[in-house]
């Protein structure tokens, strides 16, 4: 019976096959004011590309999230890239500016320690390098090396982390992270670290369920896509996590795009010109998962998000045909909702150079 | 005549019509008109069920006040308050005391059934099983995202926020925490575009 | 098909409760600990019976903050399908098993001030590791446990070592009965209700709490559906073009998996939804045991849930 659990370097999984960028130094970067944000080319071939065929139509799209396909954002169930260390930055200053953008009802405290375990179990097994944890019953040690981060704490006791466990972890975790409660057959958003979103409130949404924070999504509701999302969800088990991918386009490659500031970044989407788009404006891609968590039985629902620019995308030829087919054929409905009003027809003109009008090969990775 | 709350997305609350339930024990809760919904709810209950009944009211003197019609229902929990905020801290204390199985009645603004709501789910109530039923104004209360400040009492769209001065659409997202609609920057991609107030919810 | 999330796990102890009941203990075979759980979270159960593989739900009543093992306690019923007989029987320390991950039909609300918890017989298990868990948090519960003699009463002494003034216990053969009237109408507010026990302790409880205004979001229960045996009967699956015999003592899901077909499911106790099923023709009487479909839905014989309904008749075609 092992009296201690060890989650490290010398206990870690099989590795595997590596892409590049797992051993590449972290950039250091700003996804505001200046906006360094920039791929290495490796990390544009291994962006998680939400378009499978050339138009796009919601659709509940779940799969589940294993089997990690080696040199994509897949491989590692919870993944850690080149822009690790400036996002975790990013998320500080957006967090010392409105700290409502992490909260957590009273009840989902225990969710928070799960959500803390799983998130430092996984990195710890995935990225042996760079996380460690150790566990001799409740007294855990956690390593950050990126962050400088050596912690030791008592499982399951908020005075032994500097912050209550779901914050204290994600603000060690790329992406947002909203903790659902389930109950009375539905899933309730009752805990969140929401810095990254694309424009939906943490602060006003927390406490709604399923189907009302989905409330504002055009057309998806008569189609009975939530209704089928939320069955699903609610079968997902511990140990089976799943995923789907969504997408929005932002300008300039900002995480924070909140209601709560939009008025300081609504006015840049009428800065898109034909000159500057090809760097400007983003692909804004969500690599979003749904683990069920033990001793809650609540689920995490982490939202991960991927930049492409135009430009970046322009390099991989399947995908600058496919976002330029996508983009013309959009539902203008869909098209309002997402944003992209005021240049959408830019970046299909821009995109057009690059579409030959042959097929794309199905299924979404690069050829 | 109250206007009709159309339904909208699914974050909207709908409000219903009162109706007994068959409990030990009732809370009633209301302002303005809705005290005329209390005063029809209460015709069609037993004598006996008000002698166990807490009815909290807050009239509009002068303009929709109830209070005769329901003093003279003989119900000893009749109780009225100045305001909204003076009826809170009461009401809070009723919920406490009582047990589990009193149903709930909220009727009147949205303001109240929505503040009286907040009071309901700080016991740990579920706010599936209480009853509303929305009489009178349909003026709302609409929580700025950017400067989280409230403005009580918005009839226009768009609205001004009280605190921070931005020009606000009032939106049918509705957060029962904060018992206000979501209110976000209309013309933040072009301030000078400043479009015309509508009396919507009057 | 394929267990979901299946654990490989040794039988390191059979305890002998008391004449009707035995306590099993489960270890992973490879000497990790086992996942974490929530209180009230079950296990589906993988027997190798011979020719039949039966795969039964069973609440795990061991402490979730202790995972070196996993315990469930099993009732012998003589009149069931075989599962219980089979444990009773056949299983004993160091024979390997397989179970799935736990999964949780019966949680407690987290937001509950207080949670009043009723069990009756064999019910009492999910309330083992529910407590357990309150215990650890300071939560605030009382715990009212129905048995029909001290004998029989599983669990009694450990409960009052552990629950003190916070555990009731009424034995039906000294006439004791628990309260429910006075209990439903006593509790302060944001209290929750649970129970567990026998369908009629169920039925009972849940329509007293509502006629006693309480709101059907604050009144949680389980029940341990065990699928009934029946008659063989024969099933075509139209989907997969596969004409299935259940036999006697085999779930319509057992079958359909046994012939390769892998439909989903996730209570396996004709609770949660997750099995249910397109009826395409109906030439018989479905016989739903199930506590998911409405009374409409039964009476349409559009639409079944495999893992405890059976059917009687000349012909039943399923859209799987």
């Amino acid at each position: 019976m092992p009296s201690s659990q060890m989650t490290s370097a010398s206990t870690a999984a099989e590795p595997s096959a590596r892409s590049v960028t797992a051993t590449a130094p972290f950039r250091d970067e700003s996804f505001r004011d200046d906006f360094t944000f920039r791929n290495s080319p490796e990390t544009v071939l291994r962006a998680p590309f939400p378009f499978d065929k050339d138009a796009y139509m919601y659709a509940v799209n779940m799969e589940l999230h294993r089997d990690g396909k080696a040199g994509t954002a897949f491989e590692e169930p919870i993944d850690v890239d080149e822009h690790y260390v400036s996002e975790m930055r990013d998320r500080a200053l957006v967090l010392d500016e409105d700290p409502l953008r992490c909260q957590s009802l009273p009840h989902m405290t225990l969710a928070g320690w799960d959500t803390l375990e799983l998130l430092m179990a996984s990195k710890a097994a995935s990225y042996p390098d760079w996380f460690a944890l150790t566990r001799e019953g409740d007294r855990w040690h956690w390593i950050n090396r990126p962050l400088g981060i050596d912690q030791h704490f008592v499982f399951g006791d908020e005075t032994t982390l500097p912050y209550a466990p779901l914050e204290y972890i994600t603000r060690q975790a790329q992406g947002d992270f909203c903790v659902l409660d389930e109950r009375a057959g539905n899933l309730w958003m009752d805990a969140g670290m929401v810095t990254t979103q694309a424009d939906w409130s943490l602060d006003f949404d927390i406490g709604m369920n399923f189907f009302e924070w989905h409330a504002p999504v055009p057309l998806a509701h008569e189609l009975g896509i939530f209704e089928r999302a939320l069955k699903y969800l609610r079968a997902v088990q511990q140990g089976n996590p799943a995923r789907r991918l969504n997408w929005t386009m932002t300008v300039n490659p900002r995480l924070d795009t909140s209601p709560e500031n939009f008025h300081v970044w609504g006015p840049e989407n009428t800065h898109i010109t034909k000159d500057n788009v090809a760097d400007k404006l983003f692909l804004r891609i969500e690599l979003q998962s749904f683990w069920r968590l033990p001793r809650s039985n609540g689920i995490l629902f982490p939202i991960r998000c991927y930049f492409l620019s135009m430009r970046d995308l322009s390099t991989v030829p399947k995908w600058a045909k496919r976002m330029h087919r996508v983009l013309k054929s959009l539902p203008p409905e869909l098209a309002s909702y997402k944003g992209l009003d005021n240049y959408r027809p830019i970046a299909i003109d821009w995109l057009a150079q690059f579409d030959d009008g042959s097929p794309t090969t199905p299924g979404p990775f690069a050829d | 005549m109250s206007a009709t709350i159309e339904p909208s997305i699914r974050s909207r609350p709908v409000y219903g019509t009162l109706a007994a339930a068959d409990a030990p024990a009732h809370l009633m809760v209301a302002d303005a008109d809705g005290g005329a919904a209390l005063v029809e709810l209460t015709a069609t209950m037993a004598p006996a069920a008000l002698l166990r009944a807490e009815i909290l009211y807050v009239p509009f003197v002068s303009t929709a006040d109830h209070s005769e019609a329901l003093r003279a229902l003989d119900c000893p929990g009749f109780h009225t308050s100045p305001s909204i905020d003076a009826l809170i801290p009461r009401l809070a204390r009723s919920i406490e005391r009582m047990k589990m199985g009193t149903q709930i009645y909220l009727a009147g603004s949205e303001t109240l059934i929505g503040r009286a709501m907040q009071a309901v789910l700080q016991a740990g109530i579920d706010h599936q099983a209480i009853q509303t039923e929305h009489r009178g104004s349909l003026a709302r209360r609409m929580q700025c995202v950017h400067c989280k400040g409230i403005t009580e009492n918005v009839t226009t769209q768009p609205a001004d926020c009280a605190h921070c001065g931005l020009l606000l659409l009032v939106r049918d997202h509705y957060s029962r925490r904060y018992a206000a609609f979501q209110g976000v920057n209309i013309n933040a991609e072009d301030p000078s575009d400043i479009p015309e107030k509508e009396e919507l919810f009057p | 098909m394929s267990l979901h999330g299946a654990i490989d796990v040794v039988v390191t102890d059979v305890v002998t409760v008391n004449p009707l009941i035995k306590r099993f203990h489960f270890a992973r075979a490879d000497g990790e600990y086992l996942p974490a759980f929530s209180g009230g979270a079950h296990i589906i159960v993988e027997m190798e019976d011979g020719d039949t593989r039966r795969r039964t739900p069973y609440s795990l009543m061991s402490s979730p903050l202790d995972t070196r093992d996993y315990q469930i306690s099993i009732r012998r019923d003589d009149e069931g399908r075989g599962g219980s007989l089979f444990m009773h029987r056949e299983v004993k320390p160091g024979i390997n098993m397989r179970i799935g991950m736990p999964s949780n039909l019966f949680a407690l609300d987290q937001r509950a001030h207080k949670h009043l918890l009723f069990a009756g017989g064999i019910g009492i298990t999910p309330f083992l590791a529910q407590t357990a868990q309150l215990m650890a948090r300071g939560g605030k519960f009382e715990l009212h446990y129905g048995v029909r003699n001290r004998e029989l009463g599983a669990y009694v002494d450990e409960l009052e070592q552990r629950l003190e003034s916070r555990l009731h216990v009424y034995l039906d053969d000294k006439g004791e009965q628990i309260d429910f009237d006075r209990l439903l109408t006593s509790q302060p507010t944001g209290t929750h209700v649970y129970v567990c026990g026998p369908a009629p302790m169920i039925e009972h409880v849940v329509t007293q709490a509502g006629a006693l205004g309480w709101p059907k979001e604050h009144v949680h229960f389980e029940h341990f559906a065990k699928a009934p045996p029946g008659e063989p009967f024969t099933v075509e699956l139209r989907a997969s073009a596969l004409t299935v015999e259940v036999s006697a003592e085999q779930t319509l899901l057992e079958a359909i998996e046994a012939a390769g077909v892998d439909a989903p499911y996730l209570c396996r106790g004709g609770a949660c939804g997750q099995c249910e099923t397109r009826v395409l023709a109906c030439d018989g009487e479905l016989q739903h045991a199930d506590h998911w479909l409405d009374d409409d839905e039964h009476a349409s014989n559009e639409k079944v849930m495999p893992c405890v309904s059976r059917f009687r008749g000349n012909m039943l075609v399923l859209d799987r």
